[in-house]
């Protein structure tokens, strides 16, 4: 019992950040219709300019851990969805109107460039930092197996659960969620009505870049090891949670990165270990095979 | 931003183009301040190293290419459809002699370790590169003929290759009976994996394959008992000539290769060899797809490719159809693997990753999606050129993800775009030859 709560917490966590790359596939499907194969790599950039700020904060001695955490936060994610931004600004958006997979080909080539981009800036070797955020609760203990909750699990969740609600807000308060919403049911009436399509579909770029960053500067600061390829699986794992939760649904990616963080984290503690790649895969395929429309999902209507 | 208005009447507005190359490079230094002005240290420690001026050069560099292609595009007359419209026409032009040039290529090719330059390493990477000229055929089947994207192509090279080392190693078969059956037994897979997917949508498909690639890749490390998990199995044989073998010292009762022959003992004969068993290979895929295509199945493909609903209006199976492609390109991928596996004598998972199916994929698309003669040019430059200049090996993969994204910007249709349609009706408009398809 203590052992599976030990694992329901590490899977919440796990499926946190998860959820906050998932959204960003999510917005981008929803508004644009492609899998924004490089988002992945937007969270390993996030990772790496996280770590980096740390470096130097720690390197001109600041000595709150707090203040530095916020510093590192508001630097990593402008920074990072700077990146965002160019991507889209470059890769995606001259192929609007062009062939149907052409965005697609054209991630998986920024994907492949951005990893090499920063193999090649960064080395190939893992980085590493030592935890700043250490410490944390026992919840409960029994026979030598203490359960515990730390502290960085607790700003992992809540800061999600924080940046969801300000989400839904936006999404269903906003100008800008308003845009996004009449982008998604039909581009061209929206630019109709006075609608910046480009803008929104650039601005949505930004945010999802924004909380992939978040989500690298959580990672960096909770496991503390990264090298250039970890965008690829994560990428793929939270892709799996968007399709999971029901594509362009924003709860449905949150649901979907929280249940694949669950199985991931159970998988490995009962099952096989090595396998729990291909537990996370195995449901991608089973989803997308069953359940197209996700858990959330809408159906969508093929039009000719 | 438009930047076709820049050339006015009162000649090149410096002012416009100045601001645009300054916000280029403005965000030039966003992107690069922390990534290039900083170089984290290897493992722990938190050892920083500072170098400032990589940004300068790196923010330079974008202002003065900003700069360079406004007035490029500025200077150019409006623009006429496609970005490089000579490049068209000289496509155009050279696929009217098509045939001759297949030919042409072939024959040089085929002469190419016969002749006295040839050493061991020219025709190891001949060998090499058409390993992946075969690949990019067995994968335009897919993407190019049928329009399935297929990220996970490489698990069934691995298959292809898992099945001969197995077979060969465990029933003692020849390389010539293995051959046919790692074909058949990654067809088979590829049936089997196809068959639940192949109604996903053409990027959910993709993804889907994706995660299959990994998968396999995942099972094939860890079922060590068969596999020999991640070092692999080695001691593979080589395939024989009708029964001779390729060795300096045969054993006794059989006659080696130079025996027979008469002449002396030459390391290069073996690979020579096996540079034909591939160049025959290569040759019967891409036979088989230009074949494929004036059949109505390959026509279907084509049918489907362009327009999955009205296709279905006229009555194809979309599955069957899909299935086919799938699993007739999983065929020529076991073959390659099969040939992959006896040409090293070594397999282990670490040579099917998820990158050489990104590799093949971008050899199908740069050369131009369905273009037979583009796959070649583009495995010449993509295989070719990395392993000769060595210093530019380090290069290649950013330079991979850079032209997939600069093709499909700018030639969505690949380099070679130019494509004949299968079928046409009656006589052509003149304009109707340039730029690939409507």
């Amino acid at each position: 019992m203590e052992y599976f709560l030990q694992q329901l917490i590490n899977g919440l966590t796990l499926g946190a950040v998860y959820g906050l790359i998932a959204i960003g596939y999510t917005m981008v499907y929803g508004i644009i219709g492609m899998i924004n194969f490089a988002h992945g790599e937007i969270y390993m950039i996030g990772s790496f300019i996280a770590l980096i700020c740390f470096s130097i904060l720690g390197l001109s001695g600041v000595a709150s851990v707090p203040l530095a955490i916020l510093v590192v936060l508001l630097v990593t994610v402008l920074f990072t969805a700077a990146y965002g931004w160019a991507v889209e600004r470059l890769a995606y958006r001259p192929l609007r109107g062009s062939f149907r997979l052409a965005p697609l080909i054209s991630a998986i080539g920024m994907s492949i460039f951005l990893q090499n981009y920063v193999q090649l800036l960064q080395g190939a070797r893992v980085k590493a930092m030592a935890p700043m955020v250490t410490g944390g609760f026992v919840v409960t203990e029994r026979a030598g197996f203490q359960v515990t909750l730390s502290y960085m699990q607790i700003i992992i969740m809540a800061l999600t659960l924080i940046l969801m609600a300000g989400f839904s807000q936006l999404i269903s308060r906003t100008a800008l969620g308003r845009a996004q919403r009449a982008c998604e049911q039909d581009q061209k009436m929206a630019a109709l009505s006075g609608i910046d399509v480009d803008r929104t579909v650039s601005l949505t770029f930004l945010l999802g870049a924004g909380l992939a960053a978040v989500a690298g500067v959580m990672t960096t600061l909770h496991y503390g090891v990264i090298d250039f390829f970890i965008g690829f699986l994560v990428g793929l794992k939270a892709f799996t949670a968007a399709v999971l939760g029901g594509i362009g649904s924003l709860p449905g990616a949150m649901l979907g990165g929280i249940l694949i963080g669950l199985v991931e984290a159970f998988w490995a503690a009962y099952f096989a270990a090595e396998y729990k790649d291909v537990a996370a895969f195995s449901i991608l395929v089973l989803v997308l095979v069953f359940r197209p429309t996700g858990l959330l999902g809408q159906p969508e209507v093929e039009k000719v | 931003m438009d930047l076709g208005n820049r050339f006015g009447d009162d000649g090149i507005q410096w002012g416009a183009i100045l601001k645009d190359a300054g916000l280029a490079a403005l965000v030039a230094l966003v992107l690069a301040l922390l990534l290039f002005g900083v170089r984290l240290s290897d493992g722990g420690g938190g050892g920083l190293e500072f170098r400032p001026w990589w940004v300068v050069i790196a923010v330079a560099a974008v202002f003065a290419g900003r700069a360079a292609v406004a007035l490029w595009i500025g200077t150019r007359k409006p623009a006429s459809g496609t970005a490089l419209p000579w490049f068209d026409r000289a496509v155009a032009r050279l696929s009217e002699h098509k045939r001759l040039l297949f030919a042409a290529f072939f024959l040089a090719v085929a002469i190419l370790p016969l002749l006295p330059v040839a050493d061991r390493r020219m025709v190891d990477l001949a060998t090499l590169v058409m390993i992946y000229v075969m690949l990019g055929w067995g994968l335009n089947i897919v993407v190019g003929l049928a329009g399935l994207l297929d990220l996970g192509y490489v698990a069934f090279y691995a298959v292809g290759a898992y099945s001969y080392t197995l077979l060969a190693i465990h029933f003692d078969l020849s390389f010539w009976v293995c051959l046919p059956l790692a074909g058949a037994i990654a067809a088979l897979f590829g049936v089997l994996l196809g068959f639940p997917v192949l109604r996903l949508r053409g990027d959910y498909l993709a993804i889907v394959t994706l995660g299959f690639g990994e998968m396999t890749r995942i099972i094939i490390i860890n079922w060590s008992s068969l596999t020999g998990g991640s070092e692999g199995i080695t001691g593979i044989p080589v395939p024989t000539l009708f029964g001779l073998r390729f060795t300096p010292s045969p054993a006794a009762g059989e006659t080696a290769f130079h025996q027979f022959f008469g002449i002396p003992f030459g390391g290069i004969h073996k690979l020579i060899f096996l540079f034909y068993i591939i160049l025959i290979l290569a040759l019967l895929t891409h036979l088989f797809s230009e074949r494929m295509r004036k059949l109505p199945m390959g026509r279907a493909w084509e049918a489907l490719r362009e327009d999955e609903i009205a296709s279905r209006a006229l009555g194809l199976n979309p599955v069957l159809v899909k299935l086919s492609a799938f699993g007739l390109g999983a065929m020529f991928a076991g073959f390659a693997g099969s040939f992959f596996a006896t040409r090293q004598g070594f397999i282990n998972p670490s040579s099917f990753t998820f990158i050489e199916s990104a590799i093949i994929l971008a050899i199908v698309v740069l050369g131009g999606m369905g273009s037979q003669v583009g796959v070649i040019c583009a495995a010449i430059v993509l295989i070719l050129l990395p392993e000769l200049a060595r210093e530019f090996a380090e290069f290649r993969m950013l330079l991979f993800g850079g032209a997939m994204v600069a093709i499909m910007v700018w030639r969505p249709r690949g380099l070679l775009a130019h494509r004949v349609p299968s079928v046409r009706l009656g006589q052509a408009p003149p304009g109707a030859l340039r730029g690939g398809l409507p």
